[in-house]
């Protein structure tokens, strides 16, 4: 795992993170009614007597949502268990009913874990349903929340499934955060059970931080708010880490609070204090029966499972010969699949990986014939195109679907013999004695001009490497 | 043995409701909910190691319904019963803080 951060906390500081993320389930109708989930509709029209909370309405749970539910915590490893929905008691007008139905100490989703890319595990605690609540704007006064002179509340997303997952603080670095989170993402992507948009809040991130010296107990937690990318959960939990080291460096404590990050000025600002009271008066939801899936239940889910992330990590690493680190952009670009038929066929793993991560960020990528790819790496590694060659044809077949032979041919691309690429070199010293003297002398900026040089000469037909490799030998000669 | 609930509690719990209650009122409900309190620790003197948490007095899971849209309401109709509005949106007092 990528240790930037940790390396840059003073006087042997750690932090310690658990993320809670929120996920909103793209089933098609609500948790408890049959109103429709969408996204950017007239406020007020997805709404019926049950989401609005009026008297005499009865929640029924949506079956997709369960099922949904139960995909990705079982993709998570989580134990599913009977679960009991909950009434969280809380005044504010964004749940008409004055409380959420969410589930309390009989969730769903138990003890599950998640793998990043580097192998390690962090460790999910939770991963419950409950139901989403309305949106309000703030209007007057400037726009400031605590300024401001009303509200208006849209109840179309009041609701709206969602899956909180709560991870242990398991996380150390603002990186493994993010991480995390991508880790995450791709998971709730690949067992489809929603589109997971952090900027269009399918899927929001709270972050819990707190410092402490390795080796002692948790230190007291602030929880970060408004979260709406990966950039500001890796920017937030920094400032987070650091604000409290300088809190307990001058002899201060921490109040545990929550604070919300403010993306422009760069710093997390306080909303509320925990020690205010916050009594939610958890009680089992009277209108509801628990959920009791079966054996055959979560056998039929498990089933339903695709390869994940981790997994398709771990075929391409072994068959590649690499660390499964190395395999987490393909399977990221979703081009595993291109890479572990390119490498059965006999294209050389080292020169597949390469040619995804840094050549194939492309649209149309994924329509690359595999067996074209392969001789196109087997063409690269005979000698017959170099490096940048290989990558102008790769690009044009990713453009023309022809093959590399033909693209090669037309362009006419083929190696250059050694005998003529040293004719070149030769002629350019002789042009350039004084940067060839300073090249000679060690001045290694000098090797980029030799190199552009040659790669004009032969309109970018020679081989950089070799290039760099022929102007060493006659240095030192 | 001491009393079930104090008087404290009852204020409590009256501001998390949002009840105001005046001195008599706290009084009064102390004793009463001290009463249902009483009763709830004769319950608690049984041994019900042997008996399942009860989730619901009917003995019913997985009560589902298929993911199919329903009607909604009309939205006219819907903000005719609402105290004020704007814009097609419920206008309520501002808004202090976030959701928790
Ligand atoms: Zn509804």
């Amino acid at each position: 795992m990528s240790d930037t951060s940790a390396a840059t906390l003073p006087n042997g500081w750690e932090m310690v993170i658990g993320l809670e993320v929120h996920c909103e389930l793209s089933t098609a109708t609500k948790l408890f009614c049959g109103c429709p989930n969408q996204f950017g509709n007239e406020p007020n029209t997805n709404v019926c007597p049950v989401c609005l909370g009026l008297p005499g309405s009865l929640p029924v749970v949506n079956a997709s949502a369960v099922e949904y539910a139960m995909r990705l915590g079982r993709a998570l490893h989580c134990d599913v268990h009977r679960s009991v929905f909950a009434r969280k008691n809380y005044f504010y007008p964004d749940m008409p009913k004055d409380y959420q139905v969410s589930q309390y100490d009989l969730p769903t989703n138990v003890e599950g874990w998640l793998e990043l890319p580097d192998g390690s595990r962090v460790g999910i605690e939770r991963a419950h349903i409950e139901e989403d609540t309305g949106k309000s704007t703030h209007v007057g006064g400037g726009g400031r929340i605590h300024e401001a002179g009303y509200s208006l509340v849209d109840y179309n997303r009041a609701g709206v499934p969602l899956v909180e997952i709560v991870g242990k603080p398991d996380l150390r670095t603002a990186e493994a955060a993010r991480q995390y989170v991508s880790e995450l993402r791709a998971i709730i992507l690949a067992v489809d059970v929603s589109d997971a948009k952090m900027e269009e809040g399918s899927m929001r991130v709270d972050a819990n931080v707190s410092v402490r010296r390795p080796g002692e107990p948790f230190g007291t937690r602030c929880e970060i708010k408004n979260l709406n990318s990966l950039r500001s959960l890796g920017r937030a939990i920094d400032y987070e880490a650091r604000r409290q080291i300088d809190l307990l460096e001058a002899g201060e404590r921490i109040i545990q609070q929550t604070r919300h990050w403010d993306e422009a000025d760069g710093r997390t600002h306080t909303l509320r204090s925990k020690e205010e009271a916050e009594d939610y008066r958890y009680f089992a939801e009277p209108d509801l029966v628990p959920l009791d899936p079966t054996e055959a239940d979560v056998a039929a889910i498990d089933a339903s499972i695709p390869p994940l992330p981790a997994d398709r990590r771990r075929a391409l690493a072994d068959a590649a010969g690499v660390e499964p680190a190395a395999a987490a952009m393909c399977v990221e670009r979703d081009l595993d699949g291109l890479a572990l038929v390119a490498i059965e066929a006999g294209a050389a793993p080292d020169r597949v990986l390469t040619h995804i991560d840094n050549n194939l960020a492309v649209d149309g990528a994924d329509r690359l014939a595999p067996a074209l790819f392969a001789r196109l790496v087997g063409m690269e590694t005979g000698g017959e195109l170099t490096a940048t060659q290989a990558k102008t044809v790769l690009a044009d077949m990713v453009e023309t679907g022809r093959s590399p032979e033909e693209i090669a041919a037309e362009r006419g691309f083929e190696a250059m013999d050694t005998g003529a690429l040293e004719g070149i070199v030769d002629e350019l010293i002789a042009e350039h004695s004084d940067e060839w003297a300073s090249f000679c002398d060690g001045n290694q900026k000098v090797a980029g001009f030799f190199v552009g040089a040659v790669m004009k000469a032969t309109k970018g037909q020679a081989d950089g490497k070799a290039v760099t490799a022929l102007l060493r030998q006659k240095a030192e000669a | 043995m001491s009393a079930p609930i104090s008087r404290d509690e009852v204020a409590h719990v009256a501001n998390l409701a949002r009840l105001q209650l005046t001195d008599d009122e706290l009084d009064h409900f102390t004793d009463q909910l001290g009463a249902v309190l009483e009763h709830a620790r004769d319950v608690a003197a049984l041994d019900t190691s042997d008996v399942p948490p009860t989730a619901h007095p009917y003995e019913l899971t997985n009560v589902l319904r298929p993911d199919e849209v329903r009607p909604t309401l009309d939205r006219d109709e819907v903000m005719a019963q609402a105290p004020a509005s704007e814009d097609g949106m419920f206008r309520v007092p501002p808004v202090l803080g976030e959701a928790p």
